[in-house]
C-alpha cells in the first residue's frame, strides 16, 4: 500500500513570533522553521504502519519555499522512501489541496495522511478540501488509525468524546495530537535520507492555479492581558460575568 | 523557552566560524548545512524529551546505595539510551566505525543541548565517549575488538579513574599499584576517589580506565600507566560473565551535578582485580592527556551553556517582573515598570550576555580548531595550529568555568528573593556549574599549565598562531569604521600581552618558578580576557556585516551592544592584572600560614 503524507514547513513552535511593522504578518525572517508538529505525526502513523508491513512505500509531498526541501528530508530521515516539493510561496490551503489532488491522481496512494492543522495559519481545512476534491472518505483529527481488509478505522477526537469512522481506501486522515509520539531522526538516518530522491516540482507542471483567493486585512497581536481581580463570592463572580464581561 | 538560542549557534557556525568552508574538505564532503541544521534538530529534541524533563527530579533524588546496588532514577537510563539510539554518541566517529563523521563544531553544539539540558544525566555517556576514543587511540586490536563495540553500542559506559583519596592535582604521586601476572594481564590494587560514573544502574557493564603505576616503576608522572579495568569480566560475546574485584565503597554527596554518581572505588580488595594495560607501559599519563584535552574542551562548553541557559532564565524573568519606576518618576500611583528597564538589571544581564556568548563563541573555535587540524593535509600548516589548541585549551577550560558560574550568579541576583529558592531553576544551575572550576584541573592547575608550559612550548608558535589569527579578525574590522575603537582596543591589550609574557617570561628564567609562577592565576585572566575580547570582535564584525542584509537588525545590535560592554566593562581589567604580573606582586607569595 502507497502512503502519501504532507508535510508543511512553518515557525518552529518555540518560536515567540512578533506581528511585522506593515501588520501584513508575522515576522519570519531568519527565525527557526520546522516541521509542523501534527505533520510530524502523520509521518509518524505512516512509517509504523510501514513497519507494521500495512505500507509499503511511504512518499513525502511539501508545498511551500525551497527551503521546505529540510522538511521533506526530515521525513525522509524519519523513514519516508522518497519526497516532491511544489515549489511556491505563500499557496493557500485550497491552492495546496488542488496541489496535492493532482499529486494524488498521479501516484494513487490508498492513505493520504496529512496534519489536522499547521500551527502557523491554524486553518484545518487542507485535508477536508483534498477529501472533497478527490471525492475520497476523510477521518480528520484521528487518535487512532487501523488499516485492514480495504479499509481503515480512524478514531477520531470529537466535542464530547471519541467518533470510530470505517472509510473505503482510498482515502484521506487527518492526525490529532494524541494519535502518537513521533520519533526523532537518527543521525544515521539523516546520512541515508541524503541519498533518497527528491522530485522538485512547479504548480505549472500540474496546471494549477494557486493564486490566493483570500486576502489578509490586517495581522494584529492580541490584546495584553490585564491584570486579574480577586472576587469576594460566588455572587460577586457571576454579577461581574454577567454585567461586566457579558459572557452569560 | 529553547534551551540554547539556535540563532545564536547559526551565527557563530555560519557568520563568525566558516563552517560551510568544511563541506569542501574530503572528510566532510558528503555533508551539507541540511545535515548539519538536522543533527542538530535530533540533538535538541533528544535534549527537550529526555534530558530536559528530569533535570531537576535528578537534583532533588540523589543517586543512592542500598548497600548492595546504586540506583539512579529510571530516566537517566532512558536518556542514556536515547542518545545511543540517536547516533549522537558516535556522531564525531569516521563512518567506517559506525559514525557520522559529523566535524567537531556541529558535534559540540550537539553536545550544548544535551548539557543545558541537564548535565549531570549528560555526563555518562560523554565519560564513555571519551573513554572508548582514548581506547580506540591507544589500546591493543584485541581489547579494541571486545570493549569498543560494548561502548558505543551504550552496553557498557566509561569512566576515567584518576584521583585518589590523598592525591588530586598532583597525580605523580598516586599510589594505586598493578602487579603483571604470568596470563598477560595485570592485578590493581588502590582507592580512588570522586570517580563520577563509577557504579550506577545504567548500564550493564562499566569500563573503568585507571591510572596506576606497575610495580618497580619509575617515580612521578614518567611511571604512570594506563589500564582497562572492567567492572564485569566479558565472555567472547562481550557478555559479562564474571564480577571483578571493583568495589564500591560509598557515594559522595554533591553540591551540584547531583544526578551523577561520584563514587569511591576500591580496587583489589581481594588481590583480584584484573586489569588489561592499555598501549606502552609509563605512557599512561600522555594517553589520559588526551582524552582529558578533549575533556577539557567538553567542560569549558558545558560551563558556558549552563551559564546560557541562567541568562535566558533571568531575561525571562526581567522581562515579566514588574517592580520599581525609574529614578525620576516620582508618582506612587504609577505602574511599576518591569525589572529589564532598571540599567542595573541591564548591566546584569549584558554582563551575562557578553561572559556566555563570549564562552560559547570560545568554545566552538576551539572545536573548529580541532576540524581544521583534522582537515589539514599539510604538516607545516597542522603544527602551528596543534600549538594553538594546545595553548588555548586552559583557557577554553577555565575561561567558561570562571565566568559561567558567574554569569550563574547574577541571573539568582535578577531573580531576587526568587533567584534563592528551589522552585525556580537558577539556583541549580550555579550548583551544577560551580564543578567546572575544580574538575579536569582545577584552575590554579591550568593556570599554571598556560604560564609554566603551554606558553613557551615550540618557542611559542602557539602564541605566534594566535596573533596572526588575531590579525585576521582585525583586517576584517578594519571594513566597518564603527569598529574602529574596539581594533585600536584590542591592539593595546596585545601590546600589554607582550610585554606581560616578556615580563614573566624574565622572572621565570631569572627567578625561578616559585616566583615566576606565584601569580599565575592572574596570566590566565588576562589572557582569557584578550582571547574572549578577540572573539567578541570577531563576532561584532560578523554583526555588521549581518547588518547590512537588513533583516535581524536587532539580534546583530544586541551582538555589538555585548561586544561593546566586554571592551568597556571587562578588557580593561587586563591593566591590573598585567601590574600584578609584570611587578611581581609577592603580596600572596609572602603572606605567612602563621600569619591567617
Ligand atoms: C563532582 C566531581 C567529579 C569528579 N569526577 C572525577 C572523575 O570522574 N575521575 C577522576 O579521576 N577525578 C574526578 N574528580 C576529581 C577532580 O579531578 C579533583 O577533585 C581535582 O583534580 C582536584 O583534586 P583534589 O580534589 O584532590 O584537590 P587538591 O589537589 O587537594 O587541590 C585543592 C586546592 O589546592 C590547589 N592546588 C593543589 N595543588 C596545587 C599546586 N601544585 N599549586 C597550586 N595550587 C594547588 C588546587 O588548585 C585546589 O584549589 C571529580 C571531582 C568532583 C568534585
Ligand atoms: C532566604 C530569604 C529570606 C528572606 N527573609 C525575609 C524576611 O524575613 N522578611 C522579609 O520581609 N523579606 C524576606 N526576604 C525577601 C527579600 O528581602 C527580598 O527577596 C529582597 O528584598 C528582593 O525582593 P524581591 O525578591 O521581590 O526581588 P525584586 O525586588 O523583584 O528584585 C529583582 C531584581 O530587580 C532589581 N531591582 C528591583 N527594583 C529595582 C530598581 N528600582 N532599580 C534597579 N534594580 C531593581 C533587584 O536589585 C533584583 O536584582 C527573604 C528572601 C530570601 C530569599
Amino acid at each position: 500500500m502507497k502512503v502519501l503524507v504532507a508535510v508543511k514547513r512553518v515557525v518552529d513552535y518555540n518560536v515567540k513570533v512578533r506581528v511585522a511593522a506593515d501588520h501584513s504578518g508575522v515576522d519570519l525572517t531568519n527565525v527557526k522553521m520546522a516541521m509542523n508538529p501534527f505533520c510530524e505525526i502523520a509521518v509518524e502513523e505512516a512509517v509504523r504502519l510501514k513497519e507494521k508491513g500495512v505500507a509499503t512505500e511511504i512518499v513525502a509531498v511539501a508545498v511551500g519555499p525551497k527551503e521546505a526541501q529540510e522538511q521533506i528530508r526530515t521525513a525522509l530521515a524519519l523513514g519516508a522512501d522518497r519526497g516532491i516539493l511544489v515549489e511556491a510561496a505563500d499557496v493557500q490551503p485550497l491552492g495546496v489541496a488542488k496541489l496535492l489532488k493532482a499529486i494524488v491522481d498521479e501516484e494513487k496512494p490508498e492513505l493520504v495522511i496529512l496534519g489536522k492543522q499547521a500551527i502557523d495559519g491554524d486553518n484545518n481545512q487542507t485535508g477536508q478540501m483534498l477529501a472533497a476534491l478527490t471525492g475520497m472518505g476523510q477521518g480528520t483529527f484521528a487518535s487512532e488509525v487501523n488499516v485492514a481488509d480495504g479499509s481503515v478505522k480512524v478514531t477520531r477526537e470529537i466535542d464530547g468524546g471519541l467518533q470510530t469512522v470505517d472509510l473505503k481506501l482510498p482515502a484521506v486522515v487527518t492526525t490529532d495530537l494524541r494519535l502518537n509520539e513521533p520519533r526523532y531522526a537518527s543521525l544515521p538516518n539523516i546520512m541515508k535520507a541524503k541519498k533518497k530522491p527528491l522530485d522538485m516540482k512547479s504548480p505549472g507542471d500540474f496546471g494549477v492555479d494557486v493564486t490566493p483567493l483570500v486576502k489578509t486585512v490586517k495581522v494584529e497581536p492580541p490584546a495584553e492581558r490585564q491584570a486579574g481581580i480577586k472576587v469576594a463570592d460566588v455572587a460577586e463572580l457571576v454579577d461581574k460575568l454577567k454585567n461586566e464581561a457579558k459572557v452569560i | 523557552m529553547p534551551l540554547l538560542s539556535r540563532q545564536d549557534l547559526d551565527f557563530c557556525l555560519y557568520e563568525m566560524l566558516d563552517t560551510d568552508s568544511l563541506l569542501h574538505t574530503p572528510r566532510y564532503g558528503d555533508h551539507s548545512r541540511e545535515t548539519f541544521n538536522q543533527t542538530l534538530n535530533t540533538a535538541e529534541q533528544v535534549a527537550e524529551k529526555y534530558f530536559a524533563p528530569h533535570n531537576h527530579l535528578a537534583d532533588e533524588k540523589e543517586p543512592w546505595f542500598d548497600g548492595e546496588q546504586v540506583h539512579t532514577i529510571p530516566e537517566v537510563k532512558e536518556a542514556f539510551r536515547h542518545y545511543v539510539n540517536s547516533g549522537l554518541l558516535t556522531a564525531r566517529l569516521e563512518f567506517d566505525a559506525g559514525g557520522m563523521q559529523l566535524p567537531h563544531v556541529v558535534a559540540a553544539a550537539c553536545s550544548g543541548y544535551v548539557t543545558a539540558a541537564n548535565a549531570s544525566s549528560a555526563a555518562y555517556p560523554f565519560l564513555t565517549m571519551a573513554a572508548s576514543n582514548l581506547i580506540h587511540h591507544f589500546a591493543s586490536d584485541e581489547l579494541k575488538n571486545l570493549y569498543l563495540p560494548l561502548m558505543r553500542s551504550g552496553r557498557a559506559a566509561g569512566t576515567m579513574a584518576l584521583t585518589e583519596p590523598d592525591t588530586g592535582s598532583s597525580l605523580a604521586d598516586i599510589k594505586t599499584y598493578a602487579t603483571p601476572t604470568e596470563q598477560g594481564h595485570y592485578l590493581v590494587k588502590g582507592n580512588k576517589m570522586y570517580i563520577s560514573g563509577g557504579d550506577q544502574d545504567i548500564t550493564d557493564n562499566i569500563v573503568h580506565l585507571v591510572l596506576a603505576k606497575i610495580k618497580g616503576a619509575p617515580a612521578g608522572v614518567k611511571g604512570i600507566s594506563l589500564f582497562l579495568v572492567p567492572k564485569w569480566l566479558v565472555d567472547d560475546n562481550g557478555d559479562p560473565a564474571q564480577r571483578n574485584d571493583v568495589q564500591l565503597a560509598g557515594l559522595l554527596h554533591k553540591m551540584g551535578y547531583r544526578g551523577t554518581t561520584s563514587t569511591v572505588l576500591n580496587f583489589g580488595e581481594q588481590d583480584n582485580c584484573v586489569g588489561y594495560l592499555i598501549g606502552e607501559p609509563h605512557q599512561g599519563l600522555k594517553y589520559m592527556f588526551m582524552m582529558m584535552n578533549e575533556a577539557r574542551v567538553g567542560v569549558g562548553l558545558g560551563a558556558a551553556v549552563i551559564g546560557y541557559r541562567g541568562y535566558a532564565e533571568s531575561l525571562e524573568y526581567a522581562r515579566q517582573r514588574p517592580q520599581g519606576r525609574h529614578p525620576s518618576n516620582k508618582d506612587p500611583a504609577s505602574k511599576p515598570i518591569p525589572i529589564i528597564e532598571h540599567a542595573d538589571v541591564k548591566r546584569m544581564l549584558l554582563a551575562q550576555k557578553s561572559y556566555t556568548e563570549g564562552a560559547i563563541a570560545l568554545c566552538l573555535y576551539a572545536n573548529h580548531l580541532i576540524d581544521r587540524i583534522e582537515t589539514c593535509a599539510d604538516e607545516d600548516q597542522r603544527k602551528p595550529l596543534q600549538e594553538l589548541l594546545d595553548l588555548l585549551t586552559p583557557i577554553v577550560k577555565s575561561w567558561p568555568s570562571e565566568f559561567g558560574p558567574k554569569a550563574n550568579s547574577l541571573a539568582i541576583q535578577i531573580l531576587g528573593g526568587a533567584g534563592y529558592i528551589r522552585e525556580y531553576p537558577v539556583e541549580q544551575l550555579y550548583r551544577d556549574n560551580r564543578l567546572n572550576p575544580i574538575h579536569e584541573g582545577t584552575h590554579g592547575i591550568q593556570a599554571m599549565d598556560l604560564l609554566g608550559r603551554k606558553l613557551w612550548q615550540s618557542n611559542g608558535l602557539g602564541l605566534q598562531t594566535l596573533l596572526r589569527e588575531i590579525q585576521a579578525t582585525l583586517q576584517q574590522a578594519a571594513e566597518f569604521p564603527d569598529l574602529a575603537p574596539y581594533s585600536e582596543q584590542l591592539q593595546e591589550a596585545l601590546l600589554l600581552v607582550n610585554a606581560t609574557t616578556q615580563s614573566v617570561g624574565e622572572q621565570l628564567q631569572q627567578q625561578g618558578p616559585d616566583i615566576g609562577l606565584a601569580n599565575a592565576s592572574a596570566f590566565l585572566s588576562l589572557s582569557g580576557h584578550v582571547v574572549v575580547a578577540w572573539l567578541w570582535l570577531w563576532q561584532a564584525s560578523a554583526a555588521m556585516k549581518g547588518l547590512k542584509s537588513g533583516t535581524n537588525a536587532e539580534f546583530y545590535r544586541g551582538k555589538l551592544h555585548a561586544c561593546r560592554f566586554f571592551f568597556r566593562w571587562e578588557l580593561p581589567k587586563i591593566q591590573h592584572w598585567s601590574n600584578l604580573l609584570q611587578s611581581a606582586d609577592d603580596t600572596c607569595r609572602t603572606m605567612h600560614n602563621d600569619y591567617f
